[in-house]
Parts: structure tokens; C-alpha cells; sequence
């Protein structure tokens, strides 16, 4: 017998968009004259139409967190910066639904993970950064640490509220001002933010939000007048910032791709293997720099596990992302679809052997179904290259040391998984794993106390926990 | 009777924890002496041999590492009259002698201070700790020739690093005779390296070498140099630190900067259940 799910979508009355979006500059929406379409990526329906900011644009948003951060922001005390993050924490906590709702539209992930993953853990993190705002003393940097100045922070699609919120609060927690690029499809929910902002009273110039694509970003990260350059993205993009920032006085932190491995091991129980592969690779239809993409598979073992996994990717739903039951949302652009696309070509074209279960995808939007890759080798483009989509590469293994060289040989290291039931052999793979991130028996969990950030090309900093006031700081 | 004919000293790099000349068979006068001109290809072989030293400097424990600094400062001791003898100020040597002394005591303080559980909101275990990035290039300054450069090794090495250093061009015979000093002091071989010669010539392909993880720019003197070395070490995204100030105080307290740069912090998560 079957049993078909009815539709459950959640409303999106809740969300009153405006037809355009201004820039936010110095507290208030100031109009553009370039003028860009933001779409929903499951439907392709224009949502509203937002600013690329130019050059002009941008050293206006600049001078405005100078300003603020030389009368306001810099000389206020700690804990009068502590109560606006908390202001800010508790209306993000009030307009939750509203923000979930939106983030699902303009990016297309499905509203089950905006609505108890991102929205969740953007409040938390405003509510942990509040907290160190009059306590930086006692952070471990000095008996008085200093904020830098104004930060540039370029943030991408995938997590966009999230992102924001892991940029935006340990920098103002610091007594930093910011200049916010959010990614050229998804500004929507960092607008919203914008009017969160005002709703907080927060002075006018602490934190500037600037819609726009690389142009925009290349703008603000090279603007003479920020002290600070974040940036989560491309490792690409990453190096193009660590060369434009070089003979400045610029801080940078970046936060960029993985291929990280996910590691299971004859002795795990393969039900919860399973389903952390599933949680590793398909969460956020695999648009997670910190995705188990590589899924390395003891040999004894591999046969019993792939079977489990091909029974439990046949259950996940894809479709409306605004479905509470759905498990699967749209792709978030056409660009990244058609990449997507590309790399699984190239995947089957190398001789690794395709397959995906039986999965109606809707007729408009962007959509890709869950897919994994058997008989991949290292050499396999869809082993080394970032996929940042639904597509798993499976390979095997013999002994623990041939994990971990497997694992390690990427120029990647953000994360990593282990799945086994011996807790010495979790700490002996968990030491040498070449990767910021270990999860063990565990996937894709994230807290604001809890540092995350990668080894080698994946970047460098941390964000999130004591470790990530260290980016913000002049220490 | 006759006065004695002293015996002269060659002065050579140090690569894997041997004195090897350079593979180019060059040497420049400098300080009285003929000092090995290290090529590009000696650069080259000291990242292999600085990463060859990773797994068992990284993998030793911290206590272990703090007792060969340690080491280092009680040979540095024995031997402070040829650093006088080479015309290095005597309090410069004490205070040289005095620093490895402090960083060998960070080495099983750092991932205390600097690590930690992690209060998650769940039914997790959540650690983090420092680890060392890996093989570090260093352009040790000219200027205090023995304290500069302790003050730049030993902060690199004391987490478990290996290092490759670019000697000061001008003085580079307080780093060959640290070598020295190194070599008898249980370091393992490979865990520092030191080249002499023109910084031009070696520290470009360190900076954009793709073995090498982080890059300590602090003895360029020349901006635009640093400036073109940053870009290089960009490729593979080398940790920087960046030129020290002209008027940097050596004989300050160091701060944990140097360390800390050099680190890489990892953060383990596991369910806890019965």
C-alpha cells in the first residue's frame, strides 16, 4: 500500500513584498538607477526587483560606516551594543515565519530547513554575538581590544539570512561597522534585515546593505576605506580577494569551498550512516560548502550501504520548496544549475556510473534530482571539483590510514565525516583529517558557539564561537 | 714558537638537519666570511624536507616539543660567547636565550587557552583545538640578527610546524650558526631549514610554492616586494603574516599573534546517547 503525502504548503501571505528595493545606506532605502530582477527559483516568477550598486553607491554606504563607526558605534559602551544585538535577536525571533517564508522564495531551499535550521540559528547567533559586545576583555585578546574599523563582508546564496547574521554579529559585537554584499539572487531576506535594523533603532550607518553582483563585491572589498574584508564563497573569488588585499592593511577571513568526505566504516550502524549521508549531501539540495559530497565507503561494506542508501533517496521528495513535506527544493539559479549539469556530464562521460531514483521534477524552475556517482576514482572530476548540488561521488576503502589519505587528497579542507562505532579510532581519524569541521556520527550540525572555518584552499579564520571575535578584533 | 693557524668555519644552509652547499655551487662574501647563495632548487629541497618533518613534529606531543625548545635555549646558552664573538649585542643573546625559554613553555598552554569545549545548543560533544597549519616559509629580519630570528622560529615550531627560513641577507651568520645550535639541541631534522642568500632569489618561490601553508612576510623591508609576495602566496591560499613595523620592539612581550596565525583551529562534534 502507498500512501501519498497531501500538499502542505505553508502561506506566503505572511511576506509584503515591495515591488523594488533601494540600497540601505545610513539607515534609510535610497534608490538605484541599475535595476536587476530577483527571481523564485522553483517557479521563475519575478519577485521584485532590487539595485546593483555601483562605484558611487558603494563609497557612499563606505563613508556612511565610517561615520557611524567614528560618532556612534565605536565610543558607544559594550553593553549598549550588547542590548541593539539583542533587540535585533528577538526580532528576528518575531518575524521568523515571515523571514523563512521569504528565504524559501528567493532562494528555493525547502521551508522545513529555513524555517527550523537557518531562521533558528540566525537568532542564536545574534543572541550569542550580543552577549560578548561588553565582555571582549575577557575574550582571551588583551586586557582591551580594539575593534578595526569598517568591515566589508561578501556573503553567498546558499545560506543567505544565515550568513549574514554570522558576519553582521560578531563584527558589530566587536564595535565594527559593516558594508553587507549579499549575493546577486538572494538580497531579499538581508532587506528585510535592513528593516529590522530600523525597527531596532540601530543608528543610521552601522550596518549598510548594498545589492549587486561580483562588480559590486570587487567595489567594496577594494574600497581604500574598510579595515576588514569577510567573505564566504568560491575559493576562486577567495583568491582573487586574498590578491587584491595584498600591501593593505586589510583583515581578511575567508570562508570557501569543500569536497569534503564522508567516512564509513564496517562497524557503523548503516540505518544512521545512511541517513548522515543523506542529511550530508542533499541538506540545502547539496548547496553546502561544507557538503559530505565525497562519500567513502569501507569496501566490506559498501554494497550493503549503497542499497540503503538507493531505498532511502528513493522516499526523499523534491518539489515546492514551500511544502512542509518537502525534502528537496529547487536549485537556486540557472547558472548554477547548468554547472551542475556540466559536472555530472563530465562524472558520467569519466566512466563513474550515474544513477538517481525515479523523481518527477516540475516543469519550471531550476531543478536537479538527487544523484549519485559509483565506481568514481580520484582522478574523477566529479571526486575533485566542488558539484555544490545534489551529486554524491562514491568511492571505497580498506584500511583506516587509506581513508585518510583519501579523504585528505583534496586541496579542500573544510570538513569531514566519520561514521563507526569505535570511539579511539573517531579520535585517531578525528587528529589526522586535514579539515576545520569533524563530524563524527554526526553531519552538517552548526552552532553559534562552535568555530567553523577550513584548512588549506578552503580558506582561513573562523567564524562562530570566542574564535570568531579573533577576525574582528585588532589583535 | 709559531702562533697557531686557526681553523675557519664554512659557512653552509641547512636543510634536513644537514649543511649541505648549495646545489649551485655559489657562494657571496658577506660579513668576512663566504656564505652559501642558496638557488631556487635549494629552496625547493627545503619544503621537501620541511614537510617531511611535519608527521613526527606535529604528531609529537606538546611536551615533548616544549622540552627540545627548551633544549635549544640551554645549547644557545653554552654557546652565547660566538654569538658575542660575531658581534651580536650580549643582552640580545640573554634576551634570545630568554625567549625560547618562554615559547617552549606555550607548547601544552596554547590548545588550553586557545581551544576548548563549546556549550552547543544539543546533545553534543564539542571540542575545539589548534593544530599547526603545516610548513611555514619565514623571511627572518636583518635587524636583531639573533633575537629577529629566534623571535620568528620559534614561534612557528613550538605548535608543531616546520619551517623554512630566509636568513637576513646582510646577516646571515647568526642564523648559520644557529643551525647550528639547532642541530644539536634534538630537533628532528627538517623541522627548521634555513637558507642564505638573496631573498629575491629564494623567497618568490617559496611564497608560490604549493607545499608550503603559510608565509611570514616580517624581514621584507621593501613594500612593494611584500606587496608581490602576498599576491604569490594567494595561490593556495597561504596564511600571511604580514611585514613587521620598522620601529618593532623585539624586546617586547611577543603576544601570541605569531602563534596563533600559524594555526589552523579544528572542531570535532559527537552525539552523545547511550
Amino acid at each position: 500500500m502507498i500512501f501519498e503525502y497531501a500538499p502542505a504548503p505553508e502561506s506566503r501571505a505572511i511576506v509584503d513584498l515591495r515591488p523594488s528595493y533601494g540600497l540601505f545606506i545610513d539607515g534609510e532605502f535610497v534608490a538605484g538607477e541599475d535595476l536587476h530582477k530577483t527571481v523564485n527559483p522553483a517557479t521563475e516568477e519575478v519577485l521584485a526587483e532590487v539595485v546593483w550598486a555601483g562605484g558611487a553607491e558603494v563609497d557612499r554606504a563606505v563613508r556612511a560606516a565610517r561615520t557611524a563607526y567614528e560618532k556612534v558605534w565605536g565610543p558607544m559602551p559594550g553593553r549598549d551594543r550588547a542590548k541593539y544585538l539583542f533587540r535585533i535577536a528577538r526580532l528576528v525571533q518575531e518575524r521568523s515565519r515571515e523571514l523563512a517564508v521569504l528565504e524559501s522564495l528567493d532562494n528555493g531551499k525547502p521551508i522545513r530547513e529555513s524555517r527550523d535550521v537557518d531562521l533558528p540559528l540566525v537568532a542564536a547567533h545574534f543572541f550569542y554575538y550580543a552577549g560578548w559586545a561588553d565582555k571582549l576583555s575577557h575574550a582571551g585578546f588583551g586586557p582591551d581590544p580594539k575593534p578595526l574599523g569598517v568591515a566589508a563582508q561578501v556573503i553567498p546564496w546558499n545560506f543567505p539570512l544565515l550568513m549574514l547574521a554570522w558576519k553582521i554579529a560578531p563584527a558589530l559585537a566587536a564595535g565594527n561597522t559593516v558594508v553587507l554584499k549579499p549575493a546577486e539572487t538572494t538580497p531579499l531576506t538581508a532587506l528585510l534585515f535592513a528593516e529590522i535594523c530600523q525597527q531596532a533603532d540601530l543608528p543610521a550607518g552601522v550596518v549598510n546593505i548594498v545589492t549587486g553582483a561580483g562588480d559590486t563585491g570587487r567595489a567594496l572589498v577594494e574600497h581604500p576605506g574598510v579595515d576588514k574584508v569577510a567573505f564566504t564563497g568560491s575559493t576562486e573569488v577567495g583568491k582573487a580577494i586574498a590578491r587584491s588585499v595584498a600591501g593593505t592593511r586589510k583583515k581578511v577571513t575567508l570562508e570557501l569551498g569543500g569536497k569534503a568526505a564522508n567516512i564509513v566504516f564496517d562497524d557503523a550502524p548503516v540505518d544512521q550512516a545512511v541517513e548522515g549521508i543523506v542529511n550530508g549531501i542533499f541538506f540545502n539540495q547539496g548547496h553546502v560548502c561544507c557538503a559530505g559530497s565525497r562519500l567513502l565507503v569501507q569496501e566490506s561494506v559498501a554494497e550493503q550501504v549503497l542499497e540503503s542508501l538507493k531505498r532511502r533517496m528513493a522516499l526523499l521528495r523534491v518539489g515546492d520548496p514551500l511544502d512542509k513535506n518537502t525534502d528537496i527544493g529547487a536549485i537556486n539559479s540557472a547558472e548554477q544549475l547548468a554547472r551542475i549539469r556540466e559536472l555530472s556530464d563530465a562524472g558520467a562521460a569519466e566512466g563513474a556510473q550515474r544513477w538517481s531514483p525515479p523523481c518527477e521534477l516540475p516543469e519550471r524552475g531550476f531543478w536537479f534530482a538527487p544523484t549519485i556517482f559509483t565506481g568514481v576514482t580520484q582522478a574523477h572530476r566529479v571526486a575533485r571539483e566542488e558539484i555544490f548540488g545534489p551529486v554524491l561521488s562514491v568511492l571505497t576503502f580498506r584500511t583506516p590510514a587509506e581513508a585518510v589519505e583519501k579523504a585528505n587528497n583534496t586541496p579542500y579542507g573544510l570538513s569531514a565525516g566519520i561514521w563507526t562505532d569505535k570511539g579511539s579510532r573517531i579520535l585517531w581519524m578525528a587528529d589526522r583529517l586535514r579539515a576545520g569541521v569533524v563530524w563524527a556520527n554526526t553531519f552538517n550540525k552548526f552552532d553559534p558557539t562552535s568555530p567553523f572555518g577550513g584548512y588549506k584552499e578552503s580558506g582561513y579564520g573562523r567564524e562562530g564561537g570566542r574564535h570568531g571575535l579573533e577576525g574582528y578584533l585588532d589583535v | 714558537m709559531s702562533e697557531r693557524v686557526a681553523v675557519r668555519k664554512t659557512y653552509k644552509l641547512f636543510i634536513g638537519g644537514k649543511f649541505p652547499r648549495s646545489e649551485s655551487g655559489r657562494s657571496y662574501l658577506v660579513q668576512d666570511s663566504n656564505v652559501s647563495l642558496a638557488s631556487r632548487k635549494d629552496a625547493r629541497d627545503a619544503v621537501v624536507a620541511a614537510r617531511a618533518a611535519v608527521k613526527g613534529w606535529a604528531g609529537a606531543t606538546a611536551y615533548n616539543r616544549g622540552q627540545i625548545l627548551y633544549r635549544v635555549a640551554e645549547m644557545l646558552e653554552g654557546r652565547r660567547e660566538q654569538f658575542v664573538a660575531l658581534g651580536v649585542p650580549a643582552d640580545e643573546v640573554d634576551a634570545a636565550i630568554d625567549r625560547w625559554v618562554w615559547y617552549a613553555g606555550w607548547s601544552d598552554k596554547l590548545p588550553q587557552v586557545y581551544g576548548g569545549a563549546n556549550p552547543v545548543a544539543g546533545p553534543y560533544f564539542n571540542l575545539s583545538a589548534p593544530e599547526p597549519t603545516g610548513v611555514v616559509a619565514v623571511v627572518a629580519p636583518a635587524s636583531p640578527a639573533l633575537l629577529g630570528l629566534v623571535s620568528v622560529i620559534a614561534p612557528a615550531i613550538v605548535t608543531g610546524n616546520t619551517v623554512v627560513v630566509a636568513a637576513s641577507p646582510t646577516q646571515p651568520l647568526a642564523a648559520v650558526t644557529l643551525a647550528e645550535v639547532l642541530a644539536t639541541s634534538d630537533l628532528p631534522g627538517g623541522v627548521v631549514n634555513i637558507l642564505t642568500g638573496a631573498l629575491t632569489e629564494t623567497v618568490p618561490t617559496l611564497a608560490a610554492h604549493m607545499d608550503v601553508n603559510a608565509i611570514d612576510l616580517t624581514g621584507v623591508g621593501d613594500a612593494a616586494l611584500a606587496a608581490d609576495l602576498e599576491v604569490r602566496a594567494a595561490e593556495n591560499l597561504k596564511r600571511v603574516l604580514r611585514p613587521a613595523p620598522a620601529d618593532h620592539d623585539w624586546h617586547a612581550d611577543p603576544g601570541v599573534t605569531r602563534m596563533t596565525t600559524l594555526l589552523e583551529t579544528k572542531t570535532v562534534w559527537h552525539p552523545k546517547g547511550v
